[in-house]
């Protein structure tokens, strides 16, 4: 018995990557919509009650049985609005998030893509992203949504330009826009955090505005634009919204775990496996998840002028004197480079 | 001074001669009313004059239109020699300067002009008293009185289709005298057609060189209006460049329901006026009919009244604080105060048997008198509130980002908030050291040793720090009544009093039938008018009673603080953006039940 001739070694590892691949982004997924529990409940300790207990042990079934619910709701576009818009924009949403999360290698061997410009595309798609909220806004064909998405469109203009130039240190420093180098950057040097610690207080901020989570919730202000963007929205298209907002947390989590604190690296140990990288990755990125439950429940809201202001004002030149001071000392560390 | 044998002409009140000297003394009819409150009655023409005369030429001069307020008069009986008239319009003036001077009978004047005809006529006074608008606005919605002159005399408390005015004596006040209601299509378009704002009619542009302005409709069905509170917005991007509330959602007609319900039975109703409030709106009515019925309550009764009412400022305030903090984006701290409510409610569920609305105050006295050991529970609590105050202060107002979302946010100074009206802590944050309880002691706050909290300039930010600080006066409060409560009787030995005192009703089948008819028909108050203003929650709340021997009043005014306050929105938010208009009206802290009665 002989393999058919279009078994080769390349198409098995084809097949294996796209499985791979597929496990990883249906985990991602699964593990996003887990978030909405795990919000709920991490919220509900810090504010002294209880949350969803109900339904299966510690009541991980809410999120199951809200999925069906949310399934089995009218989906009702309002007559009023632009239907091709209004239905794509949701579906930007989902799949921005998604694809973002592509680049990132949760292990040394565990990953989906390779990217060699893999930070480039994480800002394209960032870019991209906000067209949902945009879209969504304006085919909504109601005020508040309209409001919610000029605000975002300012929002997103404001942090993009630091956010880029934020993690410009850290490419610098690594020599490589691909994340699985930055990783072996940081196991060679040390986690970016401490290098790029700049850097990093920028990138927090606009980490956030990326995801629209309080305080950076702007464009869907509930107490003063209603839901704003997504206010027209309801069942799936709703909750594709909903979960790429936590698609985007986890996302952004593990970019920030990558990016500054070493990925799947686990200190002072030199050859991890892949189920102790996975295991590190992991541990970090949910601390991040956590820590974004952890702003929601402490602070208030700015102005939206005054998110502006410190976008301009202050994060910008932070992370404009971050780059020019990272990129003098690696000049100076250059040898042959000073002379 | 005036001579005892002469008719009262009202000349031991030196505003009265004050009044007397300027226009001469033929001009007015004195009325003597029982709360003391110098009455006179002035000519339609001369209104205005009288008014602007009182605002700003005499000494410590009426600032705040406090109240205005028309009365059906065509079905009295009992007018004792006042002007012939079938409709009253009534302006009641406050003067803080003579409030704070200690004179308890100045401070109010109350004016009246008597109206004749279907459709009365009184010259408006929005030129002197900008607060006016809204009072005119309701006198001819409710009592279709013309006020000649208002720039917009339309409907405010009921909808715009509304055909005649049920504040009249002629207006049925139950549904059983009405055909059946019905809503069909036809109707409900009219009435959402209605119901469409159309800037020209408020005198707004659609647009202004190149800019096209977007009307927003925030309302009545919004998550922050705090009720179903309506306005409209004219903006410019996200800046406000004008709007109109737009009250009468949560109308109940509680005024008419007074004409209809006993003195007593009328207790639940108040409960639901500033619904926060509690037994404290008990207080101002009850406290008024007693002085009708010249009622004097024991002490134990006005220091448990105290009391209670603290606990309530307690349970509105803590609301207001979460809300507060919410509405500038903090989503946690309103569960903890949730929590401090709980326990708050506890107590109040101990002592009244209730929870929001115990109706536990009566005519002469309260339901019943404090249950054992209340004293353990009420400890319990002000030790639980105490700490958890101090750590609310270093969380939320403390908080960066709430004191630059609210610093200097719709902020006004004292002059500004006399004009329209605003009382209460909104009142205090601009520097007037105004608290009724001070200024008034009434129910024996004068026995009370706490601070009036103050501020400079009342904005955002220090609206919210007061109520802050009256929470910690109003635990003080609290401890006082609870290491001193007198003892005694809960209920005054009075016949007026309500439910009667069982023990005068044992004795013969005469003073049996008396209580009987006391519990069933309720009690007969005497002729008479009298208001009591008292320090609530929001501001101050007034009930104006005209009595008129009968076991229903012939007339209920209650005059709420929140009224006041929607109407100044626009005086202080034109020019802010939106975010700021929410944190402003969570400042207001207003309940739209007490807006629109």
């Amino acid at each position: 018995m002989t393999l058919p001739s279009w078994i080769t070694q390349e198409t098995i590892d084809t097949a294996i990557k796209s499985v791979q691949a597929v496990v990883i982004l249906v985990g991602m997924v699964v593990v996003s919509a887990w978030m909405i529990w795990l919000e709920r409940r991490l919220l509900a300790l810090w504010q002294d009650r209880y949350g969803p207990n109900r339904v299966g042990p510690f009541g991980l079934g809410q999120v199951i049985a809200d999925m069906l619910k949310i399934f089995f709701k009218e989906d009702w576009t309002p007559p009023f609005a632009d239907k091709a818009m209004f239905w794509i924009a949701p579906a930007i949403a989902m799949a921005m998030m998604i694809l973002g999360f592509m680049i990132i290698p949760l292990g040394d061997t565990l990953w989906i893509a390779d990217l060699n410009i893999g930070l480039l595309f994480f800002l394209a798609i960032a870019g991209l992203a906000v067209y949902a909220v945009i879209l969504g806004g304006w085919a909504s064909n109601s005020k508040y949504s309209l409001l919610g998405g000029v605000r975002s469109t300012a929002q997103t203009i404001s942090y993009e330009v630091f956010m880029g130039i934020s993690l410009m240190g850290v490419v610098m420093q690594a020599g490589s826009f691909n994340l699985r180098e930055i990783v072996h950057a940081q196991q060679e040097q040390v986690w970016f955090v401490v290098t790029q610690l700049l850097g990093f207080i920028v990138w927090v901020p606009a980490a956030l505005a990326v995801t629209h989570r309080t305080p950076f919730d702007l464009p869907e202000a509930e107490q003063e634009l209603v839901q704003g963007y997504h206010t027209e929205y309801s069942s799936m298209k709703f909750g594709m919204f909903m979960v790429s907002e936590y698609v985007g947390i986890v996302m952004v989590s593990a970019l920030t775990t990558t990016l500054f604190f070493g990925g799947w690296d686990v200190p002072f140990v030199d050859n991890e496996g892949w189920f102790l990288s996975f295991l590190s990755f992991s541990a970090k990125t949910f601390i991040f998840m956590c820590s974004y439950i952890l702003v929601r429940a402490a602070l208030p809201r700015p102005r939206y002028d005054q998110i502006m202001a410190a976008g301009w004002k202050v994060c910008l030149p932070i992370s404009l004197i971050n780059m020019l001071g990272t990129a003098a000392v690696i000049l100076w560390q250059t040898p042959g480079a000073s002379s | 001074m005036a001579d005892d044998a002469a008719p009262n002409t009202g000349l031991q009140h030196d505003i009265v001669r004050e009044v007397y000297r300027r226009f001469g003394e033929g001009e007015f009819r004195f009325q003597a009313t029982i709360d003391g409150m110098p009455t006179l009655w002035v000519e339609a023409g001369r209104i205005l004059d009288v008014l602007k005369f009182l605002k700003s030429e005499v000494q410590r001069p009426y600032r705040m239109l406090f109240d205005l307020t028309a009365i059906d008069e065509r079905v009295r009986k009992h007018r004792d020699g006042q002007p012939a008239s079938d409709f009253t319009v009534v302006y009641h003036l406050l003067s803080i300067d003579r409030c704070n001077a200690k004179e308890l009978a100045g401070g109010d004047i109350r004016l009246k002009v008597g109206l004749v005809g279907e459709k009365p006529e009184c010259p408006s006074c929005i030129s002197i008293f900008k607060n006016a608008n809204w009072y005119e606005r309701e006198a001819w919605d409710l009592f279709g009185v013309v006020f000649t002159g208002h720039p917009n005399l339309r409907r405010i408390l009921l909808p715009p289709r509304w055909e005649g005015h049920p504040g009249r004596k002629d207006y049925p006040a139950r549904a059983t005298e009405f055909d059946p209601f019905l809503l069909d299509q036809m109707r409900q378009d009219l009435d959402q057609e209605a119901l469409l704002f159309k800037p020209e009619e408020w005198g707004m542009q659609r647009s202004s060189g190149d800019v096209d302005f977007m009307f927003l409709n925030l309302g009545p069905n919004h998550p922050s209006a705090h009720g179903a509170f309506r306005i409209v917005l004219q903006l410019d991007g996200e800046e406000i460049v004008d709007c109109v509330p737009d009250i009468g959602y949560h109308h109940r007609g509680a005024e008419k329901m007074a004409e209809r319900q006993s003195w007593h039975t009328f207790i639940p109703y108040t409960d639901r006026i500033d619904y926060l409030g509690g037994v404290m709106n008990n207080l101002p009515y009850v406290m008024n009919v007693e002085k009708l019925a010249g009622i004097t309550v024991p002490d134990r009764v006005k220091t448990i009244r105290v009391m209670m009412s603290e606990f309530f400022r307690i349970t509105s305030h803590l609301l207001f604080y979460g809300t507060y903090c919410q509405d500038v984006g903090a989503m946690s701290p309103v569960f903890f105060m949730f929590v401090d409510r709980q326990k708050a409610y506890d107590v109040i569920e101990a002592v009244t048997g209730f929870r929001m609305h115990p109706a536990w105050f009566r005519i002469g006295g309260l339901a019943h008198d404090l249950p054992n050991g209340w004293e353990r529970k009420v400890k319990e609590f002000i030790d639980w509130l105490r700490p958890r105050m101090d750590e609310y202060e270093k969380a939320a107002l403390k908080n960066a980002v709430l004191v630059t979302r609210s610093k200097g946010v719709a902020a006004y100074d004292a002059a500004e908030a006399q004009e329209w009206g605003v009382t209460g802590p909104g009142l205090r944050a601009a520097g007037v050291n105004f608290d009724y309880r001070k200024a008034r002691p009434y129910s024996g706050y004068e026995n009370f040793d706490f601070e009036v909290p103050l501020a400079d300039v009342s904005d955002v930010y220090t609206r919210g720090c007061l109520r802050a600080e009256e929470i910690r006066q109003s635990l003080r409060i609290i401890e006082q009544c609870m290491n001193n409560m007198p003892a005694g009787p809960f209920k005054a030995d009075h016949p007026l009093t309500c439910p009667p005192p069982k023990e005068r009703a044992l004795h013969d089948i005469e003073t049996l039938i008396t209580h009987f008819l006391g519990v069933s028909w309720g009690p007969i108050m005497p002729p008479g008018e009298s208001t009591t203003i008292i320090e609530a929650t929001k501001g101050l709340n007034s009930y104006y009673s005209v009595a008129d021997g009968s076991t229903t009043s012939y007339r209920t005014r209650i005059r709420t603080p929140s009224f006041a306050h929607l109407q100044q929105i626009p005086a202080a938010i034109n020019g802010h953006m939106i975010p700021d208009l929410i944190a402003y009206i969570a400042s207001i802290d207003f309940v739209m039940a007490d807006v629109d009665r």
